[in-house]
């Protein structure tokens, strides 16, 4: 074993730590839900029935497993390493989100909750939600920032249409962070009743393992089916990172392989300058917010920065604590595609393997393309496709053919 | 160690009187007027002074508390313009008791080693943490507590007595007792069991349990200063800030609203 190698059971310690990151700094009203949820989760863990619950419902339901795909369009393009997408995309709802509300939503009836809230940024997190609602009879509640709800207006109708409310947030910016402050708000007033199902790998403990607990499904299956086809492990990972929610659920399961490179892909935005991006690891610090120790984008006075990105998923001032302690051991590495970068990554994958890519995993595309053209043709990189980009049509066509309409 | 929080409510036990604890949002409208506003505090006749700091992502704020920060960050308030804004007061021969009402991060992108010294050098009696429980600050090496400053800790509706225990155990000056599950913002009605709760928190604890959240008229105050050792009053002296911070006559208007309520606690 290398030096890098990790025990996978052991991290985040039962405070919720990674490292020097993580924890649960949450006002005193949530700290007994959340251990009341930590034991549940501990206890669900190691219940078959949970268990079997849930792979009967992520095969039938949701749609797993997932294919590896080899996209030999995009091998041939990038003309270095082999690609191959993890189909995330092709999941019930459109995105990777839905492993994690499925296994939440368990927990919640488990827990005797009968409300759900939740906050979205691009609104595949808040559809996954209403989803499970609607499926499992409960009441929903998604928090949305009213500049998403422009922008991912389609999800804003699915959520409607699936019996859930879309609250508007139009505190700051109103996006993916005002929607968790107010999600956090409506579970302080209402934590006796309500669980809150939050949608990536951030927050206070036990969130960032949970969630990423609930989504090693995609790595697990990934090493399995590469293993099947190649007869080996990939040379390469690599995922985009907002909260970081779809690339731990890929990575996790390799990390003790250390011939495996990782790759996390930040949102770069317009560029790395203030308020322009939303790479956190360039240029951000080490701080806390919304329940968790980590790398995020603040200025001297310790006030959280602006941020921007066309993709809403990335669009979030704060990594997951994971991340922040992987990239700190050197496991995995770091780095951004800007918008540009991102939207050449949607045409070139909806062009050359009729596949059209949400925003977000376009910036995963954009550094494939880039990574895979520097790697000999033997080598192997996976990409987790996150999601599909039908929500982000509209939005494209304005920036790629003009429209104004 | 002798600081101004204990001296006060050992002055007020020696009494038979609850403390009254006066929060504002520091910096709201800006920071010169809100030292006018302080000032109107002490003397309306507040025993105990929150300053809040202003912060981006107030997430256990109602919206008057949050409308407050945004236009105190509008008007350019800082953790460090925070601090100047005590040192002036203090200038002045103030004694009242100031306790800081923060969120980690702008402490933690200070310092908060240095914040405590600094804090306690301005004339800062106590800090109070939204979003810090007391085990992460033993946990993290960088957050370990010096006793520069009183820690005052929260205890809720929903904290189960082994934790109100092991809170009061570690509390400084005084437990803030959040009567309600939410965010901070005045109510029209109170929760009915405060006496039972604060009753159960003083048998695990000499420190004064005061009390906080919703408060917002004289019978309110009044009512739970019969079962407390003080009562806090926040949004309803922060919309008063807000409604009158653009006229000649803030500091007027703040006292005439907050004297009501410091008789109505000193009458019990």
């Amino acid at each position: 074993m290398s030096d890098t190698a990790i025990n996978t059971d052991q991290l985040p310690d039962s405070h919720g730590h990674f490292g020097t990151f993580g924890g649960m700094f949450v006002p005193e009203t949530l700290m007994e839900a959340l251990k009341e949820l930590s034991q549940e989760y501990e206890k669900a863990k190691n219940d078959p029935g949970f268990q079997s619950e849930l792979d009967h419902l992520l095969h039938d339901y949701v749609g797993r497993e997932t294919p590896l795909y080899f996209a030999e369009g995009l091998t041939k393009k990038a003309g270095g390493a082999k690609i191959y997408l993890k189909r995330e995309d092709l999941l019930h709802t459109g995105a990777h989100k839905i492993n994690n509300a499925l296994g939440q939503i368990l927990l919640a009836k488990r827990l005797g909750k009968k409300r759900i809230i939740a906050e979205t940024g691009a609104g595949q997190h808040g559809v996954a939600t209403a989803t499970v609602a609607a499926r499992f009879g409960m009441e929903c509640v998604v928090y949305m920032g009213a500049v998403d709800m422009e922008r991912q207006h389609l999800n804003v109708v699915r959520m409607r249409l699936l019996g859930a409310e879309v609250r508007a947030v139009h505190a700051g910016q109103a996006t993916l962070k005002e929607a968790v402050n107010e999600a956090m708000r409506d579970w302080v007033t209402h934590v006796r009743s309500t669980h809150y199902i939050l949608g990536s790998a951030l927050g206070s403990h036990p969130y960032p393992m949970m969630v990423r607990d609930f989504h090693r499904v995609i790595g697990l299956e990934a090493r399995r089916q590469i293993l099947e086809r190649e007869k080996r492990l990939p040379d390469l990972l690599i995922a985009c990172v907002g909260g970081g929610s779809n690339a731990m659920g890929l990575f996790h399961p390799f990390l003790n392989d250390p011939s495996v490179r990782m790759l996390g892909v930040e949102a770069g935005g317009r560029g790395i300058k203030d308020g322009e991006h939303a790479a956190r690891f360039q240029g951000g610090k080490l701080g806390v917010l919304q329940g968790t120790k980590t790398w995020l984008l603040a200025d001297d006075d310790g006030q959280i920065q602006l941020t921007h990105s066309v993709s809403a998923g990335l669009d979030y001032a704060a990594v997951g604590p994971e991340h922040a302690y992987l990239k700190d051991i050197g496991r995995v590495e770091y780095t951004y595609a800007t918008d540009d970068e991102a939207l050449e990554g949607f045409q070139v994958l909806s062009k050359i393997e009729g596949i059209i890519p949400a925003l977000e995993s376009s910036h995963a595309i954009a550094q494939t393309l880039k990574s895979a053209a520097g790697m000999a043709k033997d080598r192997i990189i996976i990409c987790n496709l996150s999601g599909r980009g039908d929500k982000d049509v509209e939005q494209a066509a304005k920036f790629i053919f003009g429209d104004s309409e | 160690m002798s600081n101004r929080i204990d001296q006060v409510f050992s002055q007020l036990r020696s009494e038979n009187k609850t403390a009254f604890v006066a929060y504002v949002a520091a910096g709201d409208p800006d920071m010169p007027r809100s030292l006018e506003v302080v000032r109107a505090l002490e003397r309306a006749g507040a025993d105990i002074i929150e300053l809040g700091v202003a912060f981006s992502d107030p997430l256990a704020d109602g919206p008057v508390n949050q409308m407050a920060a945004q236009r105190a960050l509008d008007a350019g308030a800082t953790l460090a313009g925070t601090l100047d804004l005590v040192r002036e007061l203090r200038k002045t021969g103030s004694e009242t008791p100031i306790v800081f009402f923060t969120y980690l991060n702008p402490v933690y992108v200070y310092g908060f080693s240095r914040f405590h010294q600094d804090a306690a050098a301005a004339g800062v009696d106590g800090v109070l943490f939204l979003d810090l429980p007391p085990e992460e600050s033993q946990w993290n090496e960088e957050l370990k507590e010096t006793d520069e400053l009183c820690h005052i800790r929260l205890i809720a509706p929903t904290s189960p007595d082994e934790r109100i225990e092991a809170i009061a155990k570690t509390s400084e000056g005084f437990i803030y007792y959040v009567c309600r599950e939410g965010v901070t913002g005045a109510q029209t009605d109170l929760a009915d069991d405060i006496d039972e709760q604060v009753a159960n928190i003083q048998k695990h604890t000499e420190i004064p349990v005061v009390v906080g959240f919703g408060i917002s008229t004289p019978d309110q105050a009044q009512s739970v200063a019969q079962s407390s050792d003080g009562v806090v009053v926040g949004s309803a002296i922060v919309r008063c800030v807000e409604q009158y911070g653009e006229q000649a006559d803030l500091a007027e208007q703040v006292e005439a609203l907050v004297k009501p309520l410091v008789d109505a606690v000193k009458s019990v």
